[in-house]
């Protein structure tokens, strides 16, 4: 009989194989989920893992995903890290996207010619409304102790029904038939494409930026060794002077801008406008992103290229395959707790015995 | 087998509890290795040595909540093999752990009735407990809520517990280190009692005095072996501790030296409860000198916590002059700003607040050392961090992998010497210690100590709190007493006698005969009652 033992020490080993064993059985359960709807497991499998990135295009439709998911993510590494359980991050990317979309449209509207120094004013705006969507949640665990994993959460829904309000209302493009939606942005407000001919841009590059800053943060600065000494252990913090109210405050206005930056990169990115669903629960699949990738600056870059595989492939399973679109649901879900079964490896080792 | 007590067991010469080649490996460690133990009817039969000897390992063995690998144990004779805790309670084992199991909130009665079947009535039990706690006198009022009892009585409290299963074998696992001295005794007295009944006892401690004084037999182990078996009533303290440790641990030599300036001042400190079971400080007033050990005796949960989180700047919800550091109110500092005045701390919990678990022994510096020489530009040097912690581990004998191993994957004695060492690097102004030698092995304690006597001979003023009588008097130079939230005047250590500070700690300093205390500036206001 299969036995589980304690291990005398937690295994670096198995706590970076623990996500690898997780994607495997994630194959695994895709493979038996195909073969019962009655499609071929190989092709199912091809569309999520082969076709993505089987030319330049696919990778560049890669990059567009990863984006998002690797801002938020790094940003959530920071927070979990401290133990601070920011789970809106979809609210913080929706601020961003409404802050730095509305800049952008107010200047695009002032017949300004767009060009670096404007796209750079949208994209601090888009990270001061994540930060400041941040703020609300850490205002009310800071003063009133509240529970920043419920605040944050509710605040998502406030924030898509503010953006929702917005576009069906002042933001709403007068020539747009009545569409819920802003005006196209010029291009000239837009990201830089970086590879020509697919929609690859310039947030890209933010997001590798901002996962070797947060590497650099985290690992060797000061301020990141704080705060997360106050997540591993808040008696030792306080024993050793480090202040918990200021590293729930680094780390959610931390989480907070790149979120908005997310959100801001998605409006001035691939979509080009303020729409009602600016994002596909980019918020939501950054949290398994940021724990797939061990919370770590650089592992998240690894762990949203799986997830932004996932939301290509569900894509093309529903158009090559006639599968529905919950399909990357099931499988970010069967992700997370594939990772959560095989994390007790890393406290424990499997042993054959009676 | 020698006896200078009355031991039944003895005459009749019938072993109640036998262990034959009883042997426990776990994946890095063999907690017991062929261990024998002889354990006769009617006799208190002490098992020694140090943490991690492997003591806890047998008892659990013995009461059915670990199983041997290999073999055999003996029950009045007959083989058995005890498959869990209520299998134990069946054959007649009792436990009281040293962690108390007891809801706050419920009665003594209610407690107690957890444990027993469904169908107990309360007030016949309530009956019971206070029959069976009058012939054994234990003091105890079964319609009591727990919250609202000492230390000492909880613990009457799980040994009524277990005395009412009429067992013939009661173990007890380090069942002193919450009691006054005179609690202690008395906790004797009802020991002596139950083993003159015919009820055999296990007693599991590191307290040399306390077995010479109470078991008939002492069963020595060491690294999971049994190294000796012996009447410790023929044996001295050095002689034990040899055989526990291997070597005798050196005395330290007092020597009067006079104090220098004062360095750590409390006035009239006083603070609400934080939480409903937490002590509050009322009127505390002390001072420190440099090159003197100011000692804090006292029972657990008086106070000593509040008081050690209020000195330390982990609570800084004290009056902006009620403690100053050097001359220099620091009431409203937080902990790192203190630690820049001069102040170094020890706390009791190792793990956890001492030491980040997960941390390396290196990265765990950066708790207390946060100066140039760590942190440069806001980055820290990681470099310079390892340097100073392989000189701290082979400067004060740590045994550890070296910088890089996690705090948590040292023993409890070798992370407070690690700790202790880590502050005494800094060289603080005042250090302040507490248990410093809690759950520490003899020779680690020892150490720890020496070290703390020459940081004082260094000129260094130290605070140390500790529930161990023994330690006070052996390195302070004077002592203080914490009860209820109060703090006696101070004493000198030379003029201090156990049965007094055992009296006041029970908080009774202001009756009776006021302590002739030579060093009369210093005396708080408590004692002019």
């Amino acid at each position: 009989m299969l036995k589980l033992e304690a291990r005398a020490n937690p295994s670096t080993l198995m706590s970076w194989l623990s996500p690898v064993f997780a994607l495997l059985l994630t194959v695994l359960c895709g493979v038996i989920l195909f073969v019962a709807l009655g499609k071929n497991p190989l092709e199912g499998l091809a569309a999520f893992f082969w076709e993505p990135i089987s030319n330049l295009q696919g990778w560049a439709e890669v990059g567009v995903k990863v984006t998002p998911l690797l801002l938020i993510a790094v940003g959530l590494a920071v927070c979990y890290r401290a133990s601070v359980f920011n789970i809106g991050a979809e609210g913080q990317l929706v601020l961003g996207a409404i802050a730095g979309g509305w800049a952008a449209l107010h200047m695009n509207d002032g017949g300004n010619t767009g060009g670096a120094a404007m796209i750079a004013v949208a994209l601090v705006a888009g990270m001061l409304g994540g930060m400041f969507w941040a703020a609300i949640t850490t205002v009310l665990r800071d003063r009133f102790n509240t529970n920043e994993i419920l605040v944050s959460l509710m605040l998502v829904y406030v924030a898509q029904l503010l953006l929702s309000y917005l576009v069906h209302g002042i933001l709403m493009d007068p020539d747009g038939a009545n569409f819920p939606q802003s005006k196209l942005l010029d291009d000239s407000f837009l990201l830089p494409i970086i590879m020509q001919g697919t929609r690859l841009h310039f947030g890209i590059v933010l997001a590798l930026l901002a996962s070797g800053l947060g590497w650099v943060f985290l690992s060797r600065s000061f301020s990141g060794f704080k705060l997360q000494v106050g997540g591993m252990a808040p008696l030792a913090a306080r024993y050793a002077g480090f202040s918990s109210r200021k590293s729930l405050w680094t780390s959610m206005m931390i989480c907070g801008a790149l979120a908005g930056l997310a959100g801001v990169c998605e409006v001035l990115g691939p979509v080009g406008q303020l729409t009602p669903t600016i994002s596909p629960g980019y918020g939501f699949a950054a949290i398994i992103v940021a724990y797939v990738g061990r919370l770590h600056p650089i592992g998240v870059i690894f762990s949203s290229f799986i997830m932004a595989l996932f939301y290509i492939g569900g894509e093309l399973s529903q158009s090559r395959l006639g599968m529905p679109n919950a399909i990357t649901g099931v499988f970010q879900g069967i992700l997370l707790f594939s990772l959560l079964a095989c994390d007790v490896l890393i406290h424990y080792r499997m042993r054959w015995g009676k | 087998m020698g006896n200078s007590h009355q031991s039944p067991g003895d005459r009749e010469s019938d072993t109640r509890l036998l262990l034959r080649g009883i042997t426990k490996r776990y994946p890095s460690v063999v907690a017991n290795d062929g261990i024998d133990l002889t354990v006769l009817t009617g006799e208190i039969h002490s098992v020694l040595g140090e943490n991690g000897a492997g003591k806890s390992t047998l008892m659990k063995i013995i009461y059915g909540s670990v199983k041997p690998d290999a073999g055999q144990i003996l029950w009045n004779g007959k083989e058995v093999h005890i498959a869990n805790p209520s299998a134990a309670r069946d054959l007649g084992v009792a436990m009281v752990f040293q962690h108390f199991s007891l809801f706050d909130t419920l009665t003594v009665t209610e407690n107690i009735a957890l444990g027993l079947p469904k169908h107990t009535k309360l007030d016949e039990l309530a009956k019971r407990i206070e029959t069976t706690a009058r012939e054994y006198g234990l003091d105890l009022e079964p319609q009591r809520h727990v919250h609202t009892l000492s230390v000492g009585e909880c613990q009457r409290v799980e040994i009524v517990r277990a005395l009412l299963t009429k067992p013939q074998l009661l173990i007890l696992d380090e069942p002193t280190s919450v009691l006054t001295p005179q609690a202690v005794e008395r906790l004797f007295e009802t020991l002596r009692k139950l083993a003159a009944e015919g009820c055999s006892i296990l007693y599991i401690s590191h307290k040399l005095d306390e077995i010479r004084a109470l078991c008939h037999t002492c069963t020595v182990m060491r690294a999971g072996k049994v190294t000796g078996i012996c009447d410790p009533t023929q044996e001295s303290a050095a002689s034990l501790s040899r055989l526990m440790i291997g070597a005798e641990p050196p005395a330290i030599k007092y020597v009067e030296r006079q104090p220098g300036a004062t360095m750590l001042k409390v006035d009239k400190l006083s603070l609400p409860k934080i939480h409903p079971f937490a002590t509050a400080l009322s009127d505390i007033s002390f001072e420190v000198r440099a090159g003197e050990i100011v000692g804090i005796a006292g029972v657990s949960g008086n106070g000593q916590q509040e008081l050690l989180a209020a000195l330390s700047g982990e609570d800084i919800r004290a009056e902006y002059n009620a403690i100053s550091l050097q001359g220099e109110a620091v009431g409203h500092t937080n902990a790192a700003g203190r630690r820049l005045r001069g102040l170094g701390f020890v706390p009791e919990e190792r793990l956890g607040r001492g030491a980040v678990p997960d941390l390396s022994l290196a990265q765990n510096l950066l708790l207390s050392h946060q100066g140039a020489s760590t942190v440069k530009h806001g980055f820290v040097r990681f470099s310079a961090l390892s340097g100073i912690a392989a000189n701290i581990i082979q400067r004060f004998k740590v045994k550890a992998g070296g910088p890089q191993s996690t705090a948590a994957s040292l023993s409890g004695g070798n992370l407070q010497k690690y700790i202790v060492g880590r502050e005494v690097m800094r060289e603080p102004k005042v250090l302040i210690v507490a248990q410093p030698t809690w759950g520490v092995d003899v020779g680690a304690a020892a150490q720890i100590r020496a070290e703390l006597v020459a940081l004082r001979d260094a000129g260094c003023a130290l605070l140390v709190i500790s529930e161990e009588l023994d330690e006070l008097f052996e390195i302070s130079d004077r002592l203080l007493v914490i009860a209820k939230g109060r703090i006696s005047p101070s004493i000198k250590r030379v003029d201090a006698t156990i049965s007094q500070i055992g009296l006041w700690m029970s908080g009774l300093w202001d009756q009776g005969d006021p302590p002739s205390a030579p060093d009369v500036e210093l005396v708080p206001e408590a004692s002019h009652a």
